[in-house]
């Protein structure tokens, strides 16, 4: 980026264009660069600036390691429910009119309920099957009891990942669709000419073209599980269940935290798995990019 | 060209499409066509878009039902046989081949399905795709070929299930026209070769004209007029052939005693058999020819040369008769004769022509 | 496509609409049915908890919070990455893929990561101002990749160098360009920004509640905890005030029509695909 790239200009005018940048950079440089590096500096280095892994001394206890194996999990089982389910959906949505009403409503309805989240969605599934929630005695009068053993999983683990599936699914249709609206309905046609049936074009065409979105939408899926953070923060009332939480303990009790790097570290583990799983997500993306157009 | 195995000429079987209805929610996109392919005989459906000629490829294909009518190919009744037990090779207008796949495994993927074993499956996608020219680039993709690349292999990819019939579906319409001419001779030469009862659809009269043992024409849903090229071209059937096929002059006239009277010049009827009174005829700019020595008084065949369009070895140039506008074809040599401005004396050659009357009632007596 | 086949479509799309259908609208209705229920399980409906909202005491304030602190995202959203995108595009070219970068950055990094980093930032902000507006200043990094995205459609499918290019050979300044040339051909792109920041903004939770600011969401957790009728009474209400927004953005990002006739060559070799470009339906989608 030196002014040696850019031979024809004259370094008056260079210097000209920079500033049209400046304020941008200034402003990222303040709210994003800045914390970043506070989370990366204040995980890696000690307070008299040597390099250290010491922050991350408390990850290998066994509530961190049952908290990070939570957050895998429920990840991990809403990213593959949520985008089976969601390309059923989308697969359903496309098959229709292109311009038609119900595609622009699904697909309006699954941009906002991708963002739909926290205390509202809660509240939403607790008015539904919580105990006192309307689903709930509606069953339990039709002799129906959603909880045996008195284990209301609605507040557990479980729950959490059935609340997921509500902006997992929507998510999935909405990053599977254009996927789905690269197929050409040629290809469909040439299988019949070829002698192929509806089987043949699953396993041979349509499948092997959509698997790569497929697992890269689910990856997409699992990193937006990951950092999810308000909807657990309100539906469980049990601390440090999963990683976000563990930071949120660590945050509202910062004041005499015996270890202020802890919390980055925990931020950097969790930026480095879902920096991870993105890459793989971008990757496959861009193998199908030329298939798919 | 029986070298090897493969290029014994595969005997072409008949095809016949037998009252061929279908209807969409407020169109008929088809109505009661009937027509015959020869074994080995290359059609042409030529047409406007809307005019049925896709639909017919479809029914024929099986890709869509009738709601009438029969379709047979080699004397069975495959009406009711869905499309991919038809054993039809079928080429797209484009981007109908497997992106995931190279070339050659496109092409050896309708051999698969036929259970035909590795072995003469690579040996067999070898050969059409040697056929096609496209022997070098088999381990291509899609992206990585040209467009007129890969509708080489989707011709390959049609031929190497050994079809009884071949469609193509205005395979040509996505390339540019210097590709265009190309592959459309090198289409003509495969299906030659192969000798298999070939259907083409197209928009483009030229196309049809140059690559058809016939071709029809087709408007609304049924066949207008079914011939060789050069029936089409120089007897149109109907005033609607007459303009699709081919540039046309309408010079209004006079009917009498079946001939028509055009601004002087006295012209045969292709079907004498109307009533008299006024009607337009259908001139074609070749029938048109001028001369601009001599002196030019004022006449129903003089005018003003407004624009001369060079096409290579054929010029066509525009004349403004002062209340109509008339095209002549020539040579581009005897065109150079003749710059825009010139005053010019027109001739029509007596070749026997088709006319319109204005309203359709007005024939009634 | 046959008959038999379009039934089986057909059976299989009724089956997943209805379904998930209810999956998705039945814990919607459950809160109406809830935030209206009486006091007793017999009780008559009521929209008591649904009044309560204006006499909640700290529910009006957080309410107009958020909705100040939307605005204030969007328009400063705007105002900072609008332009430095135009410049970019006009006369840093080779930059570009940094912006970009880093505008997408927030993807990867999770929120209630980031508020890890932006903690610090905002205590010593605190030492200047107590006003919960300031969180703006993080709204907008979280908006971010959201907005790039959808104004960087609006850029792409007009071409801003000529158009400048010609104002400025008329004698217009770099702000008159901005002003008379960029916004007025992209309303829809900045349309579906702002109204994306605002839904974002309207429905955030983490950096508010980490950093001990009283936004709606906040509201409602903690109105929650005495009063569940009211706090879901608004959850319904900022729902389906986000989804209205959205419903809006929807029929904003219609297809434009006018952009494919720019090319005359392609218009006229599309014509026969047009017919079954209908079919695969890509819409703009990019």
């Amino acid at each position: 980026m030196s002014a040696a790239a850019r031979p024809l200009e004259g370094g008056r005018r260079l210097s000209l264009s920079w500033i049209g940048a400046v304020p941008f950079f200034l402003y990222v440089g303040v709210f994003l660069l800045l914390p970043t590096a506070i989370i990366v500096g204040g995980s890696l280095l000690t307070p008299g600036g040597t390099l250290s892994l010491a922050n991350f001394d408390g990850i290998d206890k066994p509530y961190m390691f049952k908290a990070f194996a939570s957050s895998i999990a429920i990840s991990s089982v809403s990213a593959v429910v949520g985008a089976f389910v969601g390309a059923l959906l989308a697969y359903a949505v496309v098959t229709g009119k292109p311009d038609g009403i119900l595609r622009r409503s699904v697909m309006s309805a699954a941009g906002v309920l991708a963002q739909f989240g926290g205390v509202t969605l809660t509240f939403a599934f607790i008015a539904t099957i919580g105990t006192v929630g309307f689903v709930y005695v509606f069953l339990q009068q039709h002799g129906i009891d959603i909880y045996p053993n008195g284990h209301v999983w609605l507040y557990d683990l479980p729950g959490l990942t059935l609340i997921y599936m509500y902006f997992q699914i929507p998510l999935m249709v909405l990053v599977f669709a254009p996927a789905l609206d690269g197929i050409r309905p040629q290809w469909r046609e040439a299988t019949d000419s070829l002698g192929g049936g509806t089987w043949h074009y699953w396993r041979y065409i349509a499948g092997p073209l959509l698997f790569p979105s497929f697992l890269g939408c689910t990856l997409l899926l699992f990193a937006n599980a990951f950092s999810a953070y308000a909807t657990a923060s309100a539906l469980l009332t049990q601390g440090g269940v999963i990683l976000p939480l563990q930071i949120q303990a660590l945050l509202t009790s910062e004041t005499g935290s015996s270890q202020p790097g802890y919390a980055k570290a925990l931020a950097l583990a969790m930026i480095v798995i879902v920096l991870v799983v993105m890459a793989l997500y971008t990757l496959l993306q861009r193998r199908t990019a030329h298939w798919l157009r | 060209m029986t070298t090897d195995g493969r290029a014994t000429p595969r005997a072409g079987v008949e095809v016949r499409l037998e009252n061929l209805t279908r209807k969409y929610a407020t169109t008929t996109a088809l109505d009661r066509l009937t027509l015959t392919l020869a074994p080995g005989e290359l059609v042409a459906l030529l047409g406007p878009s809307g005019c049925g000629k896709t639909t017919a490829l479809r029914l024929l294909a099986g890709l869509e039902q009738a709601d009438s009518g029969h379709v047979v190919i080699a004397g069975k009744d495959v009406t009711n046989v869905p499309a991919n037990r038809r054993n039809i090779g079928m080429v797209f207008q484009a981007y109908s081949l497997f992106p995931h796949m190279s070339a050659r495994q496109n092409v050896e993927f309708g051999m698969q399905l036929q259970h035909v074993g590795a072995a003469e499956r690579r040996e067999r996608a070898r050969e059409v795709l040697d056929l096609v020219g496209l022997g070098p680039h088999m381990d291509k993709f899609a992206h990585q070929l040209s467009g007129g690349q890969q509708q080489r292999v989707a011709l390959a990819r049609a031929l190497a299930i050994k079809p009884k019939v071949l469609l193509l579906d205005e395979p040509l319409s996505a390339l540019d026209a210097k590709v265009r001419a190309r592959l459309r001779d090198e289409i003509r030469r495969v299906q030659l070769e192969v000798g298999i009862t070939t259907l083409f659809v197209t928009h483009d009269q030229e196309e049809a004209l140059a690559i058809a043992d016939r071709v029809g024409v087709m408007q609304s849903g049924h066949l207008e007029q079914l011939g060789p090229p050069t029936e089409i071209y120089s007897r149109p059937a109907t005033p609607f052939v007459a303009e699709f096929v081919g540039l046309t002059n309408r010079i209004k006239g006079d009917v009498r005693g079946g001939a028509v009277t055009v601004r002087g010049t006295r012209i045969p009827l292709v079907d004498p058999d109307v009533t008299d009174g006024p009607a337009t005829a259908l001139v074609r700019p070749e029938a048109v020819s001028l001369a601009s020595n001599g002196e030019m008084e004022d006449g129903p065949l003089v005018g003003t040369v407004i624009a001369v369009a060079f096409l290579g070895a054929m010029s066509r140039v525009t004349v403004d008769l002062g209340d109509t506008i008339v095209l002549a074809q020539m040579a581009t040599s005897a065109a150079s004769d003749t710059p825009a401005g010139t005053k010019v004396r027109l001739a029509l050659r007596p070749d026997p022509v088709l006319i319109q009357r204005e309203e359709p009632a007005a024939t009634a007596p | 496509m046959n008959r038999s086949r379009r039934i089986k479509l057909q059976v299989f799309r009724i089956t997943v609409f209805v379904v998930l259908g209810a999956f998705f609208l039945v814990p919607v209705g459950a809160m109406f049915e809830f935030s209206t229920r009486g006091n007793s399980i017999n009780a008559p409906r009521t929209l008591e908890a649904w009044t309560q909202i204006a006499t909640t005491p700290g529910l009006g304030d957080a309410i107009v919070a958020s909705l100040e602190l939307a605005a204030i995202t969007s328009i400063l959203m705007l105002v900072l990455v609008l332009p430095t995108m135009v410049w970019v595009r006009l006369r840093l070219p080779r930059i570009s893929r940094i912006v970009e970068f880093i505008c997408l950055m927030p993807l990867t990094v999770p929120a209630i990561a980031l508020v890890v980093g932006v903690k610090p930032i905002f205590i010593w902000i605190s030492n200047f101002t107590d006003s919960i507006l300031v969180l703006s200043l993080g709204y907008v990094i979280l908006v971010l990749p959201y907005s790039y995205r959808a104004l960087d459609a609006g850029l792409s499918a007009i071409d801003l160098k000529t158009l400048s290019e010609a104002a400025r050979s008329l004698g217009a300044g770099w702000g008159t360009v901005m002003w008379r040339v960029v916004v007025p051909n992209m309303p829809s792109a900045i349309l579906n920004a702002c109204l994306l920041s605002v839904a974002l903004v309207l429905g955030e939770y983490t950096f508010a509640n980490l950093m001990n600011y009283e936004n709606l969401q906040v509201a409602i957790a903690y109105v929650g905890l005495t009063s569940a009728g009211t706090s879901i009474a608004v959850a319904v209400a900022s729902l389906i005030f986000a989804f209205a927004l959205l419903l809006i953005l929807s029929f904003v990002r219609r297809p434009r029509t006018g952009v494919a006739a720019a090319d005359p060559v392609e218009l006229d070799l599309s014509k026969p695909l047009a017919l079954s470009g209908a079919v695969y339906g890509r819409v703009g989608n990019r």
